[in-house]
């Protein structure tokens, strides 16, 4: 290390692979001092232009700001603030064209100055040595202090390393055609780029600070030489003007001999590289308090009357850049971000200036001939002997035209710097690095995919385990108990199921008929305590409860409807929903009783049969007199299944036929009544059908019922598969007869 | 009598060797992926079901069990080329016509119109949706496959499927198409 130390003090420089010659053009430039641009009438300030987060907005549309003023706040990691460049108003909060070749809008501030540029109250630090690392850090973070060339890395990360730096590289190559921003600054602010260095030195503490410029910067190596003699941990060193020994795993190699592992960071090998340009923000930052708001641009390129560097606040309109340095556009008039070799073009110049931008290139056609086709490679190899990250651009290109991604991993795309060396020297004019780029994003997005995937499928994963869990649980609720289980405290959730469902306001004859019914269900499951049952009697009772809420609410809405008292015609229809009611609670009871307990079959499906008889008959009784239905329900009652499915189905039609038929009575009865309300006629066909509907419901189950119970059947043994039959036709002719008696009701 | 000796040499040395194979089959077993696994990971994981199955690992079942590489949609024509190359089968163009190269897409519920039946969420295979009964749904489109089969459900088809909004990590220069220049 002592020797490796010794050779960099003696100036060796170790030159990496590959590299191109492309002609410099930065005389056009450095010539003239720095000048000041007049205000812009607008400001157009991205929330984000480093890599990493957006802050969070802490300023609202309208709002007055000074100079200097935060915009946003930071909020997650690598987040970086923004603040306001001058004094004035914020005009709008919105989406804006972003420095990116696509433009892809990008949430910005748009503040109209008002001239004044009056600064916010600054917080200058005169011994920044008495403050403590995260004072210094705090200081970096809060001023917007992100990478000046080119990436845009937060350098509050970078200052605050967990790694050991041993060498803490300052770039000043500028390598890249046409840019002499970093140039410019030397030559004037060497003094200041010094003071933030010492800055870093206090953060980093690295055992040596090197210093890379290039050799066709003679004025700004002798001015950073002269500023840094006090400090002989600083060496400054003449790099070759090499394309592109700027890039930072190239400065590594040129002046230390380390590589940067594929994949690594410079911090894994002890070293850490800035650029000078966010040197001299740190030395603002810190000595003036003054937060990252302007930055050196070098506008240059033949249409450009004025060439030469200037400062510029972040955010002023590209077109503003322009404009002041003198702008006599061409024909199809390119306007390019960054340098010839590395930037892209412009879809607008309608465009902030970010805090990456350091040059502005407006070439005519002649300095930077727009490229032509693109031809077949010609495997000249040119592009490998170029390229300094010792790839095989050739191979790549290939494999990229291809999509094959695993191959291009295989060759280290990732390793690639994306400067631009191969497609500059390729004679085919194979625009190389573009493929390389769209490769890069292709994979990238690849691997997001991966990953989403995975995401995807655990989430389904999931889904599924709790699906399934949910199901047992369900299963587990309806599941057998063993008998022994059951008894006591089951008994007594019966019981007091009973009690809530009789101590229920008692409003019709049908609820009581229907709790009978259930009493006596429940009476007999409880007399067979060896059988195994499912347990949703308490379920039932709180379903006929509910269902009994729900009819009394219907009720009172009808009543409230029509204002006027429950007259015979609503009654009727009440009770005949009801009776649908009645009957298919039940049916259900009997159908359950009957399949549970095969033994009880006949018994339930009879007591299933009374009850539904009875409740018709209590029906009845609140509707109008219809006794001969009374008396056929009552002959039904004698048990035995077939007859009590055929009774019930006629006791259906007769009930049908009674709700139409008292409606008809109404109507001749109460003329009135019916020519005042049509609608009145109307609900009871719509009760009428839907009592209809039910009673269909209530017969299918019923049938069903009476097959399973066919062989137990001794009295009816001669034709029992024909009373079914018979059953069903009865039905179907009483629903029919139901349906022409509402007909005539109505038309009447 | 030398034939006895050669053959109880030649015999020897054959148990030895296979001992030590025998032994190395043990030892050294290497646990291959399961072919149904690395089908899995080549499928999209979207779980939409458009193949027929209930779900990416059935399907990946299914072709573990002989079934046509071709009936994934989501995947396009990326996911058929590596999945014939696993089964080293033919590549073949998608079932049905689809798109080679679908638009990943994700669920937009218009909230104002949302009615909250929680019909979309039960539809829902990798629960992105969320919402309550009678509450605004709405969609976690980093968690969104875009599998289309909460759009069906939807009673007042709220649900729109848009295409994924491009950022400056996902944006590509368009390499092929042709320059359009102007002439004066």
């Amino acid at each position: 290390m002592e020797k490796l130390i010794a050779q960099i003090k003696q100036g060796k420089v170790w030159p990496f692979p590959g590299g191109i010659h492309p002609p410099g053009q930065k005389t056009i430039s450095n010539t003239q001092a720095i000048t000041r641009l007049p205000l812009p009438g607008k400001l157009v300030v991205p929330l984000k232009q480093h890599i990493g987060a957006n802050g969070q907005l802490i300023v609202d549309k309208g709002q007055q700001v000074l100079k200097g003023q935060a915009l946003t706040k930071p909020i997650a990691n690598w987040s970086v603030p923004v603040h306001a460049p001058t004094s004035g108003i914020i005009n709008d909060i919105c989406q804006m064209p972003s420095a990116h070749p696509s433009a892809l809008p990008e949430l910005s501030v748009i503040i109209e100055p008002d001239g004044q540029d009056q600064w916010c109250e600054l917080a200058p630090v005169t011994t920044p040595s008495q403050l403590s690392h995260e004072q210094l850090i705090d200081i970096i973070h809060d001023r917007g202090i992100a990478g000046m060339g080119g990436a845009g890395f937060p350098t509050y990360i970078k200052a605050d390393s967990r790694k050991a730096i041993e060498y803490f590289i300052v770039n000043a190559v500028e390598c890249e055609p046409y840019i002499t921003a970093d140039d410019v600054l030397m030559r004037e602010h060497a003094a200041d780029i010094i003071a933030g260095i010492e800055i870093m030195q206090q953060l980093l503490t690295p055992t040596l600070t090197i210093v890379g410029i290039e050799d066709n910067k003679p004025e700004a190596i002798a001015a950073m030489q002269a500023a840094a003699e006090h400090n002989d941990k600083i060496i400054i060193q003449t790099v070759p003007t090499i394309y592109p020994s700027g890039g930072e795993k190239q400065l590594i190699k040129l002046l230390t001999n380390k590589e940067v592992p594929s994949g690594g960071i410079p911090a894994d090998i002890g070293v850490l590289v800035q650029n000078v340009g966010t040197l001299f923000a740190v030395h603002q930052a810190v000595y003036e308090g003054k937060p990252l708001i302007e930055r050196v641009i070098t506008v240059t390129g033949n249409t450009i009357h004025k060439p030469g560097n200037v400062w510029a606040l972040l955010g002023t309109e590209i077109k503003h850049l322009l404009d002041c340095q003198g702008f006599s556009p061409v024909p199809q008039q390119r306007v390019v971000m960054g340098g010839p070799m590395m930037g892209f073009t412009l879809p607008t110049v309608r465009i902030g200036v970010v805090k990456t931008t350091n040059c502005i290139l407006a070439p005519d056609h002649d300095e930077l001939a727009e490229p032509g086709p693109e031809k077949a490679c010609i495997r000249c190899s040119a592009c490998a002997d170029a390229c300094p990250a010792s790839l095989l651009p050739q191979q790549l290109q290939w494999f990229a035209k291809s999509k094959e991604y695993d191959k291009l991993k295989e060759h280290n795309l990732f390793d690639c710097i994306e400067c631009g060396a191969c497609a500059y020297v390729c004679p085919s004019e194979i625009p190389l690095v573009q493929y390389y780029r769209v490769a890069k994003v292709e994979i990238k997005e690849q691997q997001a995919e991966q990953v989403k995937a995975e995401r995807a499928k655990e989430r389904f994963e999931l889904r599924k385990q709790r699906l399934e869990r949910e199901q047992e649980a369900r299963q587990n609720r309806h599941k057998r108990k063993p008998a022994a289980e059951k008894s006591a405290d089951e008994k007594q959730k019966i019981a007091d199921a009973l009690a809530r469902v009789k101590n229920k306001p008692a409003k019709g004859d049908e609820k009581s008929a229907v709790a009978a019914a259930i009493a006596r269900a429940k009476a007999k499951k409880q007399n067979q305590d060896t059988e195994l049952e499912p347990d949703n009697s308490d379920v039932a009772l709180e379903r006929a409860a509910r269902k009994e809420q729900a009819r009394k609410y219907k009720e009172q809405k009808a009543a409230s409807n029509t204002a006027a008292d429950p007259d015979d015609k609503k009654s009727a229809v009440a009770a005949a929903i009801a009776r649908a009611k009645a009957k298919k609670a039940a049916a259900s009871e009997s159908d359950n009783e009957s399949t549970s307990a095969p033994a009880d079959d006949k018994k339930a499906a009879v007591a299933a049969a009374i009850a539904r008889a009875k409740a018709k008959k209590a029906a009845q009784a609140v509707s109008v007199e219809n006794d001969n239905s009374e008396s056929e329900v009552a002959t039904a009652s004698p048990a035995d299944n077939k007859k009590a499915a055929v009774a019930a189905a006629i006791a259906r039609a007769k009930a049908k036929k009674a709700a139409p038929a008292v409606s008809v009575e109404n109507d001749d009865a109460e003329s009135e009544i019916t020519t005042a309300s049509p609608a009145d006629d109307k609900k009871a066909a719509v009760a009428a059908a839907i009592a209809r509907a039910k009673a269909k419901k209530a017969a299918k189950a019923e049938q069903a019922a009476s097959v399973e119970n066919d062989n137990s059947e001794s009295e009816v043994t001669t034709a029992s598969p024909a009373d079914n039959k018979k059953a069903a036709v009865a039905a179907a002719i009483a629903r029919a007869k139901a349906k022409k008696l509402q007909q005539e009701g109505s038309d009447q | 009598m030398t034939l006895f000796y050669a053959l109880i040499a030649l015999g020897s040395l054959a148990l030895i060797f296979g001992l030590i194979l025998g032994f190395a089959a043990v030892r050294f077993r290497v646990q291959s992926n399961p072919i149904v696994e690395q089908i899995d990971t080549i499928l999209p994981q979207t779980q939409c079901g458009q193949c027929g199955y209930p779900g990416c690992r059935p399907y990946a079942e299914a072709i573990a069990n002989g079934d046509e590489i071709n009936k994934c949609p989501p995947g396009g024509d990326a996911t058929v080329k590596k999945l014939a190359d696993l089964m080293g089968v033919d590549a073949k163009p998608l079932a049905g016509g689809e798109q080679a190269e679908p638009i990943k897409t994700v669920a937009y519920i218009r909230e104002d119109e949302c009615i909250g039946c929680t019909k979309c969420i039960q539809a829902c295979p990798v629960d992105a949706i969320v919402g309550a009964t009678r509450q605004m749904h709405t969609v976690l489109i980093d968690e969104c496959t875009g599998c289309d089969l909460c759009v069906e459900p939807c009673p007042v088809d709220c649900i729109d499927m848009l295409p994924v909004e491009t950022t400056k990590q996902t944006w590509k220069w368009q390499l092929d198409a042709i320059p359009v220049t102007q002439i004066d």
